[in-house]
C-alpha cells in the first residue's frame, strides 16, 4: 500500500512555483477552459433552450442576461453580470484558443527555448485581448 | 507494491497506456472547436440583428443547424476530457473523485443531448 501515501507531488502546487509567463499561461489555459466548460456551455444551452422554446422564452433570456425590462431592478443587476460574463467568456475563448494553438506548436517539439517560450506565452495574452476587442468592435460598432 | 495478485504488481507503477487516446481525442476535438466556435462567433458578429425572428430563422437553416449540432458534440466532448484532467489533479479525496468522475460521465451527455434536441426542434420547423 506504499503508493496510497506516496510523497509524489500533487496539484495544486502554485505556492511553490516562481511565477513566470509559461506557468501563468498554463494556469490561464485551465481556468479559461473550465470557465468555458461550465459557464460558456451552460449559457449556450440556456440560449438554445430559449430559442427552441419560442419568442417569449427568448425574450426572458435576453432580459436576464443583456437588456433588462424597464421596471425590473433585479434584471438591471443580472444584465450587468450577464454582460460581464459574456464579454469575459469571449476573452476566455480567445485565450484558450490562442494558448491551445501554442500547445499544438509545443506538441511537435518546437518553441521550448526559454526566450521563445516566454515571448509566445506573453503573446497569447496580447493576441487574445486584441481578438476580443475586434470581435466586440464588429458586434457593437457595425 | 504488492507481489501477489496481478493488480497488486502493477499498482503505482504508472501508465496503463490509456492516456494516448485521451490526449489524441482532446486534440481532435480541439480542431473541431477551433473551426466551429469561430463559425459561431463570426455568424453572431455579422448577424443583422439579435431579435427572435432573425436568430431562430438563421439557426433553423440546414447548414447552421448542422454546424451547431457538430459544435455541441465537439465542445461537450472536449470539455468532458478537459474537466476530467482538472478533477484528477485537484480532487484528491478518493470518494469525491469517484463521484466527480461519475457525474462527468453523465452530465455532459445529458446536457449535450438537450442542446441537440433544441437545435433539431428549430431545424425541423417547430415555429
Amino acid at each position: 500500500m506504499a503508493q496510497t501515501h506516496s510523497n509524489r507531488p500533487l496539484s495544486p502546487h502554485l505556492q511553490i512555483w516562481r511565477w513566470g509567463p509559461a506557468m501563468l499561461v498554463s494556469i490561464l489555459h485551465r481556468v479559461c477552459g473550465n470557465a468555458l466548460a461550465f459557464g460558456g456551455l451552460g449559457l449556450l444551452l440556456w440560449w438554445l433552450g430559449a430559442l427552441a422554446s419560442g419568442p417569449e422564452a427568448y425574450g426572458t433570456f435576453i432580459h436576464w442576461v443583456w437588456t433588462p425590462e424597464p421596471d425590473r431592478a433585479i434584471q438591471s443587476f443580472t444584465s450587468i453580470l450577464g454582460k460581464i460574463a459574456i464579454v469575459g467568456l469571449t476573452w476566455a475563448f480567445f485565450q484558450h484558443m490562442v494558448s491551445g494553438l501554442r500547445h499544438f506548436v509545443l506538441d511537435v517539439g518546437a518553441g521550448y527555448e526559454l526566450e521563445t517560450n516566454s515571448r509566445w506565452s506573453i503573446a497569447t495574452i496580447g493576441i487574445s485581448i486584441v481578438l476580443t476587442i475586434l470581435f466586440w468592435a464588429v458586434v457593437l460598432l457595425r | 507494491m504488492g507481489n501477489g495478485t496481478s493488480i497488486g504488481r502493477v499498482r503505482g507503477l504508472g501508465s496503463s497506456h490509456h492516456g494516448a487516446q485521451h490526449w489524441l481525442v482532446q486534440r481532435f476535438t480541439a480542431i473541431g472547436n477551433l473551426i466551429l466556435v469561430i463559425w459561431l462567433l463570426a455568424s453572431l458578429a455579422f448577424m443583422p440583428g439579435y431579435d427572435y425572428a432573425t436568430v431562430s430563422t438563421w439557426l433553423a437553416k440546414p447548414v447552421s443547424a448542422t454546424a451547431m449540432i457538430l459544435l455541441i458534440l465537439s465542445t461537450f466532448w472536449h470539455a468532458r476530457l478537459g474537466v476530467q484532467v482538472m478533477m484528477e489533479d485537484y480532487v484528491h479525496d478518493h470518494g469525491l473523485k469517484f463521484a466527480a468522475l461519475a457525474a462527468l460521465n453523465v452530465v455532459p451527455l445529458a446536457a449535450g443531448a438537450f442542446g441537440v434536441i433544441c437545435v433539431l426542434r428549430l431545424a425541423l420547423g417547430a415555429h
